[in-house]
């Protein structure tokens, strides 16, 4: 039977000598699905990466990647890869690189011959298959190598930092790619530190810090965390902690003016725990006297997410 | 999976000629041929004229002693170029990053390995057939000189070249390329300095020179090749009298071909196991 996660590992450690890299990585990743792991610089993202696919070995743990054991040869025929550093065999053009990559993948000459030229055309590097990638831009590279990583149109690709060498225009043919991918059925694993990227390709994230997952979100799940920011008078100052509600006063108590005209508004952040209470939580607000002028419900963002659970850039080391 | 090695073994060889290894390696054998045709014309020029009535069996041995010094110029020629050219190939690979999306194919890493080694094996294999061809060419040319046992002296020679490719592309598993040149060019030289405390051991009959010298050898068996095949391609009379500039006083035995030989096995599989475990 075929297992339901393209990709599973339970407590993958490395130890590079005495440097600890990555502490824990326990992920389950579901086939077909966009899957990012988020961490700042040096937590160990690239590390997670190179160890399901094989290329450094863990000091403990273990891991399937598409139902075989870590650095099996048989799913390696099936993955797709950008590494973060890439850096391709810059003597050969584009297209010749694609065929040397397809030939390692097993793919047949004529395959590739129909191929190698399509996806060109689809990274937009189209007649520049023809330069030697020495003359590639950093952005040309990067686009060559997101074709290797789809040529044989693979059952998960990884990659790793994908839009670094991008403009604006490159990113948004990332994102296209993902999602094209997704609509074939394959599984894409995006190693990011850009949270907008992650926010919008992916459907999971996992949250990396000094080479511990220390969380996994669904950002398409309804349940995730909801943020209400409500302009009110006469606020009561208790009475939701009992739905589960944190709220919190954002602007200062103390600038009230009487002089201008009675109480201002006062600006009030709640967070609830599911956006079914979104209802009550007014209803309370009302029903305690306040008078409520603007009552505005938004999913807690991805930063702020990242911010609470990985805390600001620099932690992760 | 052969086609892999195949493959990557051919990618070498496209490398070598894209990125003007070959063209530069082209550019050095001619000029090196060019000047020993001339040294070797003028050489043997001069001969004839001081020993005009000498017998022909000296010619031959004036062709001799200057085709061997040809190919042992040539063969210092081949191992530098063997070991700068083997010392970049997986380090600088593995340094720059290019390694990993190789070896994230399905591919194992022996292949990969030994696939290089084929390349380079073969590559540096028709660089000696180039130059120590060429040196015995011109020789044959010139006189009409052919040394004895040429079969058994290139093999000899091709062995020696096996090993420092070997060795350096086993240190370039582990080592960066500028450390892996260091180091293969020092381990040649340690070689190449303990033939001679050898012969100078066995001149001058002291028995722990001989050793050290051995010891050497042992530690890294590519000067002995040469040793040994000049021996082996020495003239007639050089062998007879056992006299002349390329005879020695101690000459490396069967035993240690074999030695050279498990050596570059060893050293091979090393490379492989290496190569397949480390990180990337």
């Amino acid at each position: 039977m075929t297992s339901e996660l393209a990709v599973e590992t339970h407590t993958l450690r490395k130890l590079y000598g005495r440097k600890l890299a990555v502490s824990d990585c326990t992920l389950a990743v579901r086939r077909g699905e966009a899957f990012g792991l988020l961490g700042p610089n040096g937590a160990g993202k690239s590390t997670c990466v190179k160890m399901l696919l094989g290329l450094v070995r863990p000091t403990a743990g273990t891991g399937q990647l598409l139902g075989e054991p870590l650095g099996a040869v048989a799913a390696r025929r099936r993955v797709g890869f950008l590494p973060e550093h890439f850096h391709f065999q810059d003597w050969l053009s584009g297209t010749e690189l694609l065929h040397l990559h397809g030939r390692l993948l097993g793919m047949e000459a004529g395959r590739l011959r129909q191929r190698v030229p399509e996806l060109l055309e689809r990274v937009e590097l189209g007649r520049q298959g023809r330069k030697p990638i020495r003359e590639y831009s950093k952005g040309m590279q990067q686009r060559v190598g997101l074709a290797q990583a789809l040529l044989q149109e693979p059952d998960i690709v990884f990659l790793d930092e994908p839009t670094s060498g991008l403009d604006p225009l490159g990113r948004m043919l990332v994102r296209d790619l993902i999602a094209e991918q997704r609509q074939r059925g394959a599984t894409v694993f995006l190693n990011s530190h850009l949270l907008g990227e992650v926010e919008v390709s992916c459907d999971r994230v996992a949250f990396v810090k000094a080479g511990r997952v220390l969380e996994t979100r669904d950002l398409r799940a309804p349940e995730a965390v909801t943020v209400v920011n409500v302009r009110a008078r006469s606020v009561p100052r208790d009475g939701w902690g009992r739905l589960g509600i944190q709220g919190r006063r954002q602007d200062d108590a103390s600038a009230s003016d009487p002089a201008k005209g009675g109480d201002p508004p006062e600006a009030w952040r709640f967070e609830l725990p599911r956006p079914e209470l979104l209802p009550e939580l007014l209803r309370l607000l009302v029903d305690a006297g306040a008078e409520v002028f603007e009552y505005t419900p938004r999913r807690d963002s991805l930063e702020e997410t990242f911010l609470r659970v990985v805390g600001h850039e620099g932690d992760g080391q | 999976m052969k086609s892999a090695v195949t493959l990557i073994a051919a990618t070498t060889v496209h490398q070598a000629v894209r990125r003007k290894l070959v063209l530069m390696a082209a550019v050095a054998c001619g000029g090196f041929l060019l000047l020993y045709g001339l040294a070797f014309a003028a050489a043997m020029a001069n001969a004839n004229n001081v020993i005009n009535a000498a017998s022909r069996l000296i010619q031959r041995e004036a062709a001799s002693s200057f085709m061997l010094l040809g190919l042992y110029a040539a063969d210092l020629l081949t191992a530098t170029i063997a070991i700068l050219a083997a010392s970049d190939t997986i380090s600088g690979e593995i340094a720059s990053g290019a390694m990993q999306t190789l070896a994230s194919k399905p591919v194992a890493r022996w292949q990969i390995f030994l696939g290089k080694w084929v390349g380079f094996v073969l590559l540096l294999t028709a660089l000696l057939a180039v130059l120590q061809g060429g040196v015995m060419l011109i020789a044959w040319g010139f006189t009409g000189y052919s040394a004895p046992n040429v079969a058994s002296g290139l093999g000899l020679l091709w062995l020696e070249m096996v090993v420092l490719v070997t060795i350096t592309l086993l240190w370039g598993t582990r080592l960066s390329t500028l450390a892996n040149g260091v180091l293969s060019l020092g381990l040649f030289g340690l070689a190449f300095l303990g033939g001679w405390i050898e012969q100078l051991g066995a001149v001058t009959q002291h028995v722990r020179v001989v050793q050290i010298g051995i010891v050497a050898s042992l530690i890294m068996p590519s000067e002995a090749r040469w040793r040994r095949a000049a021996f082996d391609m020495r003239s007639p009379l050089s062998a007879a009298v056992n006299f002349g500039p390329f005879t020695w006083a101690s000459v490396p035995s069967g035993l240690m071909v074999v030695y050279a030989a498990a050596y570059a096995a060893l050293a091979l599989m090393l490379g492989l196991r290496s190569f397949a475990t480390r990180d990337l």
